[in-house]
């Protein structure tokens, strides 16, 4: 049998910018991820179009951390992530929605541990 | 109507004019890209650079001020000195007060001007002049990104295509005869360094070329050859530019005296 696993559509190649206005829109665009600070995760932050790794990291430092929001960045270009099909939402999660015991609600967690 | 204040003209004083008057001039030019950038992104990026460099001003011309009065003249402050100061009393460099251009003009100022800078901020960890010192401190990290940002785009244009490759060359041959004026030394750099203030500009030279000389060879552009054209906007002789300049800038503080938000 077969899994019942839709894998998320890659995005074709980007049709050919034509014209004057298209010019902005020749850089590929990148996801970008901020670690706050040490220990704790990057998270997505939003996006951004730049020409290569290099530019996209300088630039996700000028858009995302100029309040000091980072100290680390993360950057990953858009079509190259794999995404489940929205159309299979319920297929995939709802399922989880009547299984209380999966939630480890009988521990007391010790009060110095953060971010769980 | 504000009339001027009096500048002391004090060599120690007008060192740190120098320094002050390019970041916060050349914050002015970058500053003017703000809405008009090639991209968003980009836009932005530009604008950061020039608020940290008015950051940098401010402290360098609240610190010249104080210095005033310590060496016996009439103390001022930043808003002061930028606002209430004529012409002949700024001391940036000319390259700094330029129109700002295209892009390439743009960045390979940028690119000049912040490889000088880092170069200056590296050595005034140094200074005698604790406050000064600190100062540098901080600015050393700014200058860094700022050359590195510039610096990546120079190589950009220049490996760009025949458009880019060609305005980068045209911004190399405008821009390129107002460096000298950056590296010679004259009675104010030599009792900056006698004192231990800070380095003759001259003195770093050989490190700005040995930066940015690869930088433009991997560009695939040569400077033109020497000139015996000297600006002179260290010594407060300005193009016809800064005029401008500053109308624009001082206009408010010029008609509404202690004007603030």
């Amino acid at each position: 049998m077969s899994p019942a696993v839709t894998p998320g559509t890659l995005p074709g190649p980007p049709a050919e910018p034509t014209g004057r206005a298209a010019k902005t829109t020749e850089w590929p665009l990148w996801e970008v991820f901020v670690r706050s600070k040490a220990g704790l995760d990057h998270k997505h932050c939003g996006s951004l179009h730049a020409a290569d790794p290099q530019m996209a990291i300088q630039l996700a430092r000028d858009v995302y951390t100029r309040r000091q929001e980072g100290t680390s960045i993360w950057v990953v270009r858009s079509d190259q992530i794999v995404a489940s099909d929205p159309g299979e939402k319920a297929a995939y999660f709802d399922p989880m929605a009547d299984k209380v015991y999966r939630h480890p609600t009988f521990y007391d967690l010790p009060k110095s541990v953060d971010h769980m | 109507m504000q009339s001027s204040i009096e500048v002391s003209r004090q060599p120690a004083v007008r060192y740190l004019l120098r320094i002050g008057d390019t970041c916060l001039i050349q914050a002015q030019r970058l500053g003017e890209w703000c809405g008009h950038g090639p991209v968003l992104e980009e836009d932005i990026a530009m604008t950061n650079m020039a608020l940290d460099l008015v950051g940098q001003a401010r402290a360098v011309l609240t610190r010249a001020g104080a210095l005033e009065a310590e060496l016996g003249g009439t103390a001022h402050d930043e808003d002061q000195l930028a606002f209430l100061r004529d012409e002949r009393d700024f001391l940036n460099l000319t390259i700094a007060e330029l129109p700002r251009g295209d892009f390439a003009v743009t960045v390979l100022r940028n690119f000049a001007l912040s490889t000088l800078l880092k170069l200056l901020w590296q050595r005034l960890l140094d200074s005698s002049d604790a406050e000064l010192a600190a100062i540098a401190g901080k600015a050393l990290k700014e200058a860094r990104y700022h050359q590195q940002h510039a610096g990546d785009w120079v190589l950009r244009l220049g490996g760009g295509t025949d458009e880019s490759q060609r305005r980068l060359r045209a911004a190399v041959d405008l821009l390129w005869p107002y460096l000298p004026e950056a590296f010679e030394s004259d009675e104010v750099d030599d009792e900056a360094f006698a004192s231990g203030l800070g380095p003759r500009w001259a003195d770093i030279a050989d490190a700005w070329h040995a930066e940015v000389a690869p930088v433009l060879d991997e560009a695939g552009v040569a400077p033109p050859a020497p000139r015996a054209f000297r600006s002179t906007g260290k010594k407060g002789v300005h193009s016809e530019h800064l005029g401008y300049i500053l109308a624009e800038m001082q206009h408010l503080q010029r008609s509404h005296p202690g004007g603030v938000w």
